[in-house]
């Protein structure tokens, strides 16, 4: 493992959002079980490397597109956390007003262009705003993430095509979790090798540890730094798991309890917790007391979001058109 | 006022916008070099160079999608699907994405994005090039629905399409492109919802748009010989649809025939059909008729083609059918 080369309060930087949106996903997970949140909610628990990483090389200015697994990522991004639990309560002050829930999760302000109710959703937005982006003349960016079961779909070729042909300052960052809902991606995917899928639009690949967060920043970064100066489109494969099944209905029934804790001894807050304590960055007071900060941080957006109003009826007609 | 043609008006609307507004930019499939499947774009990309007109790879997905991305970014595109027909391949794009956005994110984002596409039969193309999808449109809230018939309407509607921060599904005809009309040189614009009296009379409501607005009114034009005198009303955009003109209408006439090239079953004469019972039951003197495409695919053959859509004959039949059925109640 490689030296950790991050100042003190980046490490904490990244340490404390990689811990709020695994706590998150954990409350997410006991409000499901209490019905407090109704409907379903796709937790990001164990790939919070992939999110923090990737967004900790951008800028506030550059944009994102996420996935149906969204919280991660719009965290991350700045997101303010009671506005994204009421959001997922469906609460009027939620985010997008209690109107989107956690498959649409977006704080557009902070540059995320939401998260998408359909599998490969956000790829035509993301190349979209790359394409703004260049006709701008502007030198900011677009990170586009999506999960391995989004490779099979038409959309991630006509993106991946349009986004090299035109030379797009998009970063496009597969989230491989191995499951397609229940079909790994073994099952699925014609190529073992995913990044074989980028030399068809002959756009520059690389795989990485999606379970270390500042292999995650430091790709990233690289790819960003290309796009920004002009040199185009890249594809970024992130090894990661999902700790929690798709969704809440999810026995877990098409992979073992071992492999769940092979994946889990290699936890991104665990691990870069200590690799920080061992270089002497921060020390393991620091830690637990980052912890217990993010703690109190959470049962406060619980509580913003549960004693936030319900969006008045004549809300339902509102905002369908500008 | 000039004369030109319905192709000729939309090419004016594109390239007066792109010039007011360098926000505007077109991308498609052969909408630059070729400047289009119809002729449409054509000068655009010589005027406006490649990097505002821009052809795209046979990508109907990626073009909706990334008009979208580019919309909701700060641009404002027009893309082009070369026919309505090919819309299945970005349907999810449009009904899922470019409709929703707005309303998912809490009203916190605006898509001003026009997707130009082209429908209709009378070039026996066949099922794959004829089809009339505006029912599929108007079922989506969130979309607006624009269909002119004319050259005036057709620039008109189509500038205020592009200054709108709503999407806009923009349908034009194949058959119309060459038709001509009468277009002020001078800028104008023409309100979306709005509907348009092309024929004041006093017997028969026809309600008709696109390339039935045409034969609506050639049906007119013959049945004033017989004294019958039709009263031709384009609802011109579909989705806000203009009721009340359409009621005006019929409290004036008492009697209502809707024609529409697209499939009867499900199709926009339906709802235009149920909107005037819910408002304008009572002004009613004979049931409301359709006359309505036939729910085939579009046959190739001239013959059958031509059978699969109303014509000028089956409205001057159908208004002289209301028109006994009504003396005999």
């Amino acid at each position: 493992m490689a030296e950790v080369k991050v100042s003190c309060d980046e490490a904490r930087h990244l340490l404390k959002q990689m811990m709020q949106i695994r706590q998150f996903e954990d409350k997410i997970m006991d409000l499901l079980a209490q019905d407090i949140v109704q409907g379903g909610s796709h937790l990001y628990a164990g790939e919070e490397a992939v999110a923090v990483g990737a967004i900790s090389a951008i800028r506030p200015d550059d944009y994102i597109a996420s996935t149906h697994r969204g919280h991660g990522h719009c965290i991350a991004k700045g997101g303010r956390l009671p506005e994204l639990m009421a959001e997922i309560l469906g609460k009027a002050t939620g985010v997008c007003k209690g109107k989107g829930g956690s498959l649409h999760l977006a704080d557009v302000a902070t540059g995320n262009l939401g998260a998408n109710g359909i599998v490969g959703g956000g790829m035509g937005i993301a190349t979209g705003a790359g394409l703004s982006i260049k006709m701008r003349k502007s030198d900011q960016v677009v990170l586009c993430f999506f999960g391995d079961g989004a490779l099979n779909l038409g959309i991630f070729h006509e993106c991946l095509n349009m986004a090299a042909v035109w030379k797009l300052p998009v970063v496009y960052i597969c989230e491989n979790n191995h499951y397609g809902m229940s079909v790994s991606v073994k099952r699925a995917c014609a190529v073992g090798d995913l990044t074989k899928r980028a030399l068809a639009y002959d756009m520059p690949a690389e795989s990485v540890d999606g379970m270390d967060v500042l292999a995650v920043k430091e790709a990233v970064s690289k790819w960003v730094g290309q796009a920004r100066e002009g040199n185009g489109p890249s594809f970024l494969v992130c090894h990661t798991y999902r700790y929690y099944g798709h969704s809440r209905s999810d026995p877990r029934v098409y992979r073992t309890r071992e492999e769940e804790e092979e994946w889990r001894a290699r936890d991104p807050i665990k691990t870069f917790s200590i690799r920080c304590v061992q270089e002497g960055i921060l020390s393991q007071e620091e830690v637990e007391a980052l912890d217990r900060e993010v703690a109190s941080e959470i049962e406060e957006a619980v509580k913003f979001a549960v004693e936030s109003p319900w969006p008045e009826p004549e809300e339902l007609y509102e905002d369908v058109y500008a | 006022m000039r004369e030109i043609t319905y192709r000729q008006a939309i090419n004016e609307a594109l390239a007066e916008e792109m010039e007011r507004d360098p926000r505007v930019f077109i991308m498609g499939e052969d909408v630059a070099i070729y400047g289009g499947a119809y002729g449409v774009t054509r000068g655009l990309y010589e005027r406006f160079g490649e990097e505002r007109v821009r052809d795209t790879a046979i990508s109907e997905a990626a073009i909706v999608g990334a008009g979208l991305g580019a919309a909701i970014t700060g641009m404002r595109p027009i893309v082009e699907i070369m026919y309505v027909d090919f819309m299945g391949l970005c349907m999810d794009q449009l009904s899922n994405q470019v409709a929703k956005i707005r309303y998912m994110f809490g009203g916190k984002t605006k898509v001003p994005l026009v997707v130009r596409t082209e429908g209709g039969a009378g070039r026996t193309l066949g099922a794959h090039h004829s089809q009339n999808l505006e029912a599929w449109f108007i079922h989506i809230p969130g979309l607006k629905v624009v269909m002119p018939s004319t050259p005036y309407d057709a620039k008109g509607l189509l500038k205020s399409s592009i200054r709108e921060d709503n999407p806009i599904v923009f349908i034009e005809h194949k058959m119309l492109y060459n038709t001509k009309g009468l277009v002020p040189g001078e800028e104008y614009t023409l309100p979306l919802g709005v509907a348009d009296i092309k024929r004041e009379g006093e017997d028969v409501t026809v309600i008709a748009y696109s390339r039935m607005l045409l034969f609506a009114l050639e049906a007119a034009q013959e049945l004033a010989k017989e004294g019958i005198s039709l009263e031709v009303v384009d609802p011109r955009t579909l989705l806000p649809l203009d009721i009340e003109t359409i009621v005006g209408s019929i409290r004036k006439t008492n009697r209502v025939i809707i024609v529409e090239e697209d499939c009867k079953t499900g199709g926009t004469g339906a709802e235009i059909g149920m909107q005037i019972v819910e408002n304008a039951f009572d002004y009613l003197d004979a049931p409301v008729v359709r006359l309505a495409g036939a729910d085939v695919p579009m046959p190739k053959s001239p013959v059958l083609e031509e059978l699969a859509i109303p014509s000028k004959d089956r409205i001057v039949t159908a208004v002289k059918e209301m028109l006994a059925g009504g003396s005999s109640l």
